[in-house]
């Protein structure tokens, strides 16, 4: 067990941005609400997965919806825990043993914290993504089959839904359509889980991992180049291009933010180019016509010079950026974890394959 | 006919005259007092003093003024601030001055509150506005607060509540008490623009104080005919009334006005700017005739904001830039600088300092002070030296670029005899005469502008009509601020769809520019 304080916040922010791949909302008000739960309720404690019991219950906690609309209108606070102790009673339990995050995101990494210090309860160093995605399903624990539901949601107004779905692409549906209702931001408790769970189908030590990322980002000792070979050994990423962002093409489908940037390389990369696709967040990235990555891997835009995360909402033509391909984790890597958010999931025509056979194959093609 | 253009920098006070024809006339330099006005007093006799124009036929006089930003930095002569925030019961999450230097929430007083009201995303209603409650807090502050900040959530879709509320508190307080309203200033990203208001409403002294100053300066000068007025950021003009409901866009006026005066000289409305003062060199980037506005979040005095800004590079590069050789033989040019001290310290000067000027002069391209003083230095490491500064101003070109396309480049301010002919990704480079007062001649040929941003919702209100809405609401800001109604053109479109929304919204950004009055 070990407390997180403002400064491990503003870490565990930029290097779960970083993870989010372009999605899981606004960092700069994720952090802002995180700072202000522990100014006014104390530190967090951060326990790792081995530390928690088996038969204790948690409870996840997350916002849904725009992160457009997350910046002008955000929460009051004390939503997450009425939404939070709604599925407790709910479920019957009176003892709800600690919070975790959902995905980790600019500003979901973040509202598990604002939860746990509001009620004072521990987080867990553990996630259900391992990065962002944009649907409820896409989370290991569906991957082994665990519910979603029941879920509650809620808005600022005080509006709580209560869901129980027949599966969780059942939830996903409802749930956007209920989001979409309350303003486009909704809080949400899902996926209810027991430490054995949790130890067994979530993605463990992310809230550190986070923390180390943004350590390496934010440090000012050393070049981007240095920092960048450090963050890349971290985290067993690529860097597969760098460049400057020369189009964004953007649709607004579904209640999705959908689209793809077009690359021109600049230094090393000079006369190349690189495509890069988005839901929400990044899926697939194309160097010079050849697929060099695609999800469940992870694709990280980041700023040329300060490393720091780029979201998909602030893409502009000029900027210039690294493109970071990273193994996605194993649970991501099977059959059931392709299909649900694999290549043709997001209705591309190819099978997955994993980044670091795409990067070998590059480089074999190059030769 | 004649107009005046005065332009204060961190260094000088610059001011010119202009014919009708747009001529330049007459120009003058003095060095800017620390109380700005006299430097402003002594450039204005000198300049009239030197033309022996004759004063009545001044039709016009402009000031672009570092007063606002000066005052932020510096937190002096700021108001005590009360901020209206309506959203409750969203955004209680994250307060007002949540993230601010402490320093300054003490200098502003720091009360705010946060009351019903607001809208959401589409339009609708997320709590109605509650006069009583406005009341029981403007009966509290009466005393407390000398200039009000009002914020509404998504008042950047409707803003009637932010209005309804500053005309209570003029009911209140008075028609003359200051009042900002977020959704003239910012745009969305609420934290953002209410911190952009709340130094909006800080200012309101600082701008009566300025703008008062130079309407007497000019009176002193016998100059009592002309229309006066303030350059904002975007190159254009606002009134003095409307300078006091808006000081925050005074704010980096300064590199905008010398990157529209190089415009003007050049006689080019789409080009890059690079403008090198003693300290620093700006580059900004002109689409016809305007500065390109930064995308980002902008801080000022360490305070993060989102109100319009040009998109501007600072490089540590000028004329006074100190040049240096550590151990192992590399040579660095700047960031540091002898400043106004240049004609002291430099070499040319007698004096000890190697500078970026000397340079120059060593290489002959340009006849400052005495050069044999600087005979001495070897041609090999002068262009050594002149490949270094040739690499700085290269890179930073580089990230304003937005294709990978050579540029041209109009080179303006008093430093630019430093910069060498030859720059990697520059097609050509113009040096424009008189380049020297191009901030001043920039404020003397600025238009007036009006601006309007809304979220439409297209699949409502089709995309033909919500363009002309939101074109006829700029255009009443353009006439507020100044402009003739039948000289106003459309200048800039901007549209950006917004995630998650069911039925095509679109934040639609118009901006259109008109000749003064």
């Amino acid at each position: 067990m070990r407390y997180l304080d403002k400064a491990a916040i503003e870490n565990i922010a930029i290097g779960a941005a970083f993870l989010g791949t372009g999605g899981g909302g606004d960092p700069y008000i994720g952090k802002l609400m995180a700072i202000s739960a522990i100014e006014k309720n104390g530190p967090v404690r951060l326990y790792s997965v081995d530390e928690i019991d088996d038969e204790d219950f948690f409870i996840p906690a997350a916002m849904m919806g725009a992160p457009s609309v997350s910046s002008e209108k955000f929460p009051n606070g004390s939503e997450f825990v009425k939404v939070f102790q709604k599925l407790a009673q709910y479920l019957g339990k009176d003892k709800i043993a600690g919070t975790y995050p959902m995905e980790a995101g600019g500003v979901n990494s973040m509202i598990p914290i604002v939860v746990a210090a509001q009620l004072g309860l521990p987080l867990v160093d553990c996630d259900g993504m391992g990065r962002a995605f944009p649907e409820l399903q896409m989370v290991t624990f569906n991957l082994d089959g665990i519910s979603a539901t029941p879920m509650a949601i809620t808005d600022e107004k005080g509006n709580i839904g209560i869901f129980e779905t027949i599966d969780n692409k059942w939830t996903e549906r409802l749930a956007r359509v209920a989001t979409v209702e309350m303003g486009a931001s909704a809080m949400v408790s899902l996926y209810p889980t027991t430490g054995a769970q949790m130890k067994k189908s979530g993605v463990h030590h992310i809230v550190t991992l986070s923390e180390q990322i943004g350590e390496i980002i934010s440090s000012n000792h050393r070049d981007a180049n240095e920092k960048l070979q450090e963050l890349l050994t971290l985290v067993s990423g690529y860097e597969l291009f760098h460049g400057k962002i020369v189009d964004v093409i953007r649709e607004i489908k579904g209640g999705f933010n959908l689209g793809k940037m077009n690359l021109e390389g600049i230094e090393a990369h000079k006369g190349g180019n690189m495509q890069v696709h988005f839901q929400n967040e990044n899926l697939v990235a194309e160097r010079d016509g050849q697929v060099v990555g695609m999800t469940p891997d992870l694709l990280c835009l980041v700023d040329y010079e300060t490393l720091l995360p780029v979201t998909t909402e602030s893409l502009k033509y000029g900027k210039r950026v690294r493109v970071i391909g990273l193994p996605a984790n194993e649970k991501w890597r099977t059959e059931k974890g392709i299909q649900t958010a694999g290549p043709r999931y997001f209705g591309y025509d190819y099978d997955y394959v994993p980044i670091e056979e795409l990067i070998k194959k590059a480089v074999a093609d190059h030769v | 006919m004649y107009r005046i253009g005065i332009d204060v920098g961190g260094t000088n006070t610059d001011a010119i005259i202009l014919d009708e024809h747009h001529k330049l006339i007459h120009a003058v330099k003095s060095p800017t007092s620390l109380d700005i006005k006299t430097g402003i007093e002594t450039s204005l006799r000198n300049l009239l003093q030197e033309s022996k124009i004759d004063k009545t036929q001044i039709t016009h006089a402009m000031l672009g003024t570092t007063q606002c930003t000066n005052a932020i930095v510096e937190r002096k002569k700021l108001a005590s601030v009360g901020i209206i925030r309506l959203g409750y019961p969203a955004t209680a999450s994250v307060p007002p001055y949540t993230a601010w230097p402490k320093d300054m929430v003490e200098k502003l007083s720091g009360n705010y509150a946060l009351v019903h009201g607001g809208y959401e995303y589409d339009g609708q209603v997320l709590s109605e506005v509650d006069e009583d409650e406005i009341r029981e807090l403007l009966a509290k502050w009466r005393e407390k607060v000398e200039s009000i900040a009002v914020i509404g959530v998504f008042s950047s879709i409707k803003n009637d509540q932010e209005l309804r509320v500053r005309d209570l508190i003029h009911e209140v307080y008075g028609e003359e008490y200051p009042v900002s309203c977020s959704s003239l200033i910012g745009s969305v990203g609420l934290i953002e623009r209410e911190n952009a208001t709340i130094l909006n409403a800080a200012l309101y002294k600082v701008i009566e104080t300025t703008t008062e100053g130079f309407v007497h300066a000019l009176e002193e000068e016998g100059i009592t005919d002309a229309v006066v007025y303030l350059c904002q950021n975007d190159g254009t003009l606002m009134s003095i009334d409307y300078a006091k409901q808006f000081p925050i866009f005074t704010i980096a006026c300064g590199p905008t006005n010398s990157i529209r005066g190089a415009s003007y000289l050049a006689q080019i409305k789409d080009t890059m700017v690079l403008d090198v003062g003693g300290t620093t060199s700006d580059i900004g980037v002109l689409q016809d005739g305007f500065p390109r506005e930064s995308s980002v979040a902008v801080e000022v005095g360490d305070i993060r904001t989102n109100f319009r800004m040009p998109d501007i590079i600072s490089v540590g590069l000028g004329g006074g830039s100190i040049v240096r050789v550590d151990d192992n033989g590399k040579i660095s040019v700047g960031p540091d600088s002898v400043g106004y001290r240049i004609s002291e310290e430099a070499l040319v000067f007698g004096g000890s300092t190697l500078t970026a000027t000397d340079i120059a002069v060593r290489l002959g391209m340009a006849d400052i002070g005495d050069k044999s003083l600087v005979s001495h230095i070897e041609e090999e490491f002068a262009l050594a030296v002149q490949a270094e500064i040739s690499s700085i101003v290269g890179q930073a070109i580089d990230k304003m670029k937005t294709s990978s396309e050579d540029v041209q480049l109009v080179l303006v301010g008093g430093g630019s005899i430093i910069i060498p002919d030859s720059i990697r990704g520059v097609a050509s480079m113009i040096k424009a005469e008189n380049g020297t007062v191009a901030n001043a001649i920039g404020a003397s040929i600025a238009q007036i502008s009006g601006q309007y941003e809304q979220i439409y919702i297209y699949s409502r209100e089709p995309r033909e009509a919500s363009l002309k809405d939101a074109e006829r609401k700029a255009v009443q800001q353009a006439v507020l601020a100044g402009a003739v109604s039948d000289t106003i053109e459309l200048v800039e479109v901007e549209e950006t769809p917004l995630a998650y929304h069911p039925e095509n919204a679109t934040r639609l950004r118009v901006k259109v520019v008109g000749k003064m009055s």
